[in-house]
């Protein structure tokens, strides 16, 4: 029996590492491949560059071009939605002037996008304020996180509408209700993301804290902030996409400036060629802001890891 | 010194779902300065519960620990520690990795020129200078080990705790790694404690080797003392009698004398 066991106990189950290769840095050289794409006709790299560009354009625009077709042949015959051409004429002749002003209910379409923007932006700001540091907390005090967890629970599926009426009674004032709003349906995902990137820290990174015996202030920033920034920015991605829903619907309810509240006074004007515009404005606006978002993320954990 | 790390009566008991698990009992060692230890055992019989006890990650249920006359409450930059799997911080290159150390160990009282001197020092000695402006990811993993040593050695630490330091490596790589090792504590003297499950690695480096027994509870089995002449070379030490009975008397312990846990698991 002892002589099987030779050989099943010893080598180690721990994973080997993939980059076994030791010390000697791998240059690695692309001259091979220049010299063989040398000899080749010129006119060869070029088609095939050409290629991947349509590869990469043809099926979105396909997409696109087939979307506006359904929606020309859908309105052909005429009825209460307006036909792409009509909402082209009607676009381009709201896009002619964005920013004119005629009294606080009249605005260019570009003051009331701005608004919304404004809102979003100080909402989703005092949302970061807080909810960062509070996940931070939450991820290194298991008692704080028993403790606050349920209530978080409780309160994260309420549709951040439920709570505008308290926000009107609170502020009185309806931009600041709306932006209250913005500010209840952004601080879940960042709580709950920076606080899970804060328990997800791995061990072997506080041991290397702890032995070094860091201060507090290199352990979180020297260890923490890089370690749950990615987290962080998951977070933040999510409550700026939520964020953009929800104020739409808000500013539909508190009225003032705002493309939320320029659709339903479209609506109430029967301007159906302008609700279709400020679809596409709202999706837009959203587009732009999730992929800054993703472009900024992968900017910055690229510098951290 | 003769008692540098002192182990007495040292157990450790972990609390399970299971209930209380008895880890490693009755430890009693002592450690010279200077000395190369070897931990060796089969997988699961605590030889790194030991190491994190030395290096006062984990505090023992019975017993106490002492490292130069004071007991160890905590761990500390005194007591290095080169983790198994590198743990270098990602986002930060080799040499800020090792400056990190530095700079908590001799911030206080020295400047930036002198740390980076002292930074570029310990990358020397693993012979990572071109290396050390790099990410850990972008080089391999024996380099990566090697980091980890710099960075340990850079603290001057007064005892340098290694858990199975080139376990993930290639056989080749853990070759290189363990005569650089030699050289390095020939040089700075260190006292070192090596958690390791390689046997020639353990003969190769240790002055003594502390074989565990199997456990759940633990303890030290037997105690060899390694008198091979040092600079130690591992072509000439494979034909030394005297090298090749060392091994034969480690292999025994692990499998004659502790094999029972294999014919349990079987």
């Amino acid at each position: 029996m002892s002589t099987l066991t030779i050989n099943t106990d010893f080598p180690a189950e721990k994973p080997v590492d993939r980059s076994k290769l030791d010390a000697v840095p791998v240059v690695t050289t692309k001259e091979p491949a220049v010299e063989i794409t040398l000899p080749q006709p010129a006119g060869i790299p070029l088609v095939e560059r050409f290629g991947d560009v349509l590869r990469v354009v043809l099926p979105p625009s396909l997409g696109l071009i087939i979307l506006i077709g359904v929606w020309y042949v859908a309105t052909m015959k005429g009825g209460s939605i307006p036909g792409p051409a009509q909402v082209w004429e009607a676009a381009v002749a709201l896009f002619a002037d964005p920013f004119y002003r005629n009294g606080p209910n009249d605005q260019g379409i570009g003051w009331n996008v701005l608004a919304s923007l404004q809102r979003v932006g100080i909402g989703f700001g005092f949302a970061a304020l807080v909810g960062i540091p509070l996940g931070f907390i939450l991820g290194r005090s298991a008692f704080l996180s028993a403790m606050i967890n349920p209530i978080i629970s409780l309160l994260r599926p309420v549709s951040p509408l439920a709570w505008l009426p308290i926000g009107l009674l609170v502020f009185k004032k309806a931009d600041p209700a709306a932006t209250y709003t913005i500010f209840i349906c952004s601080i879940w995902p960042m709580i709950m993301n920076t606080a899970q990137g804060v328990q997800r820290v791995p061990q072997d990174y506080l041991n290397v804290a702890r032995v070094l015996a860091l201060s507090e202030w290199k352990v979180v920033t020297k260890i923490l902030f890089p370690a749950v920034l990615p987290y962080m920015l998951t977070g933040i991605r999510l409550s700026i996409g939520t964020a953009w829903l929800v104020i739409v619907a808000a500013e539909m309810l508190t009225g003032g400036v705002g493309i939320g509240f320029w659709v339903w006074d479209e609506w109430n004007n029967l301007k159906v060629e302008h609700i279709i515009i400020a679809i596409f404005v709202i999706g837009i606006v959203g587009l732009i802001l999730e992929q800054s978002l993703i472009l900024l993320a992968r900017k910055l954990t690229k510098e951290s890891s | 010194m003769e008692k540098f790390v002192q182990v007495e009566q040292v157990g450790q008991t972990f609390d399970t779902k299971k209930g209380k698990f008895i880890a490693l009992r009755d430890i009693d060692m002592s450690i010279k300065q200077g000395e190369f230890i070897a931990l060796i055992g089969h997988s699961g019989c605590g030889k790194s519960t030991l190491l994190n006890l030395i290096a006062g990650l984990t505090k023992p249920t019975t017993g106490v620990l002492l490292c130069d006359g004071r007991e160890i409450g905590g761990p500390g930059p005194e007591r290095a520690v080169v983790f198994q799997n590198h743990s270098l911080l990602p986002w930060l290159t080799c040499f800020e990795n090792v400056y990190l150390a530095v700079e908590r160990v001799f911030g206080v009282k020295e400047g930036k020129a002198k740390l980076k001197e002292r930074t570029a020092a310990a990358i020397n000695l693993v012979g990572l200078d071109h290396a050390s402006a790099k990410y850990p990811h972008e080089i391999s993993g024996g380099m990566k080990q090697r980091v980890g040593i710099a960075r340990a050695l850079s603290m001057e630490p007064k005892v340098l705790l290694m858990d199975e330091p080139f376990g993930a490596l290639d056989a080749l790589t853990r070759a290189r790694l363990q005569d650089e090792l030699m050289k390095i504590c020939e040089t700075t003297q260190a006292t070192t404690v090596m958690v390791t499950h390689d046997v020639d690695e353990a003969v190769l480096l240790s002055d003594r080797i502390v074989m565990m027994t199997n456990g759940p509870a633990a303890t030290i089995g037997e105690v060899l003392e390694v008198n091979l002449p040092r600079p130690r070379h591992r072509l000439t030490l494979a034909h030394d009698p005297a090298y090749v009975e060392y091994r034969a008397a480690v292999l025994e312990f692990l499998y004659e004398k502790q094999a029972h846990i294999e014919k349990m698991a079987a």
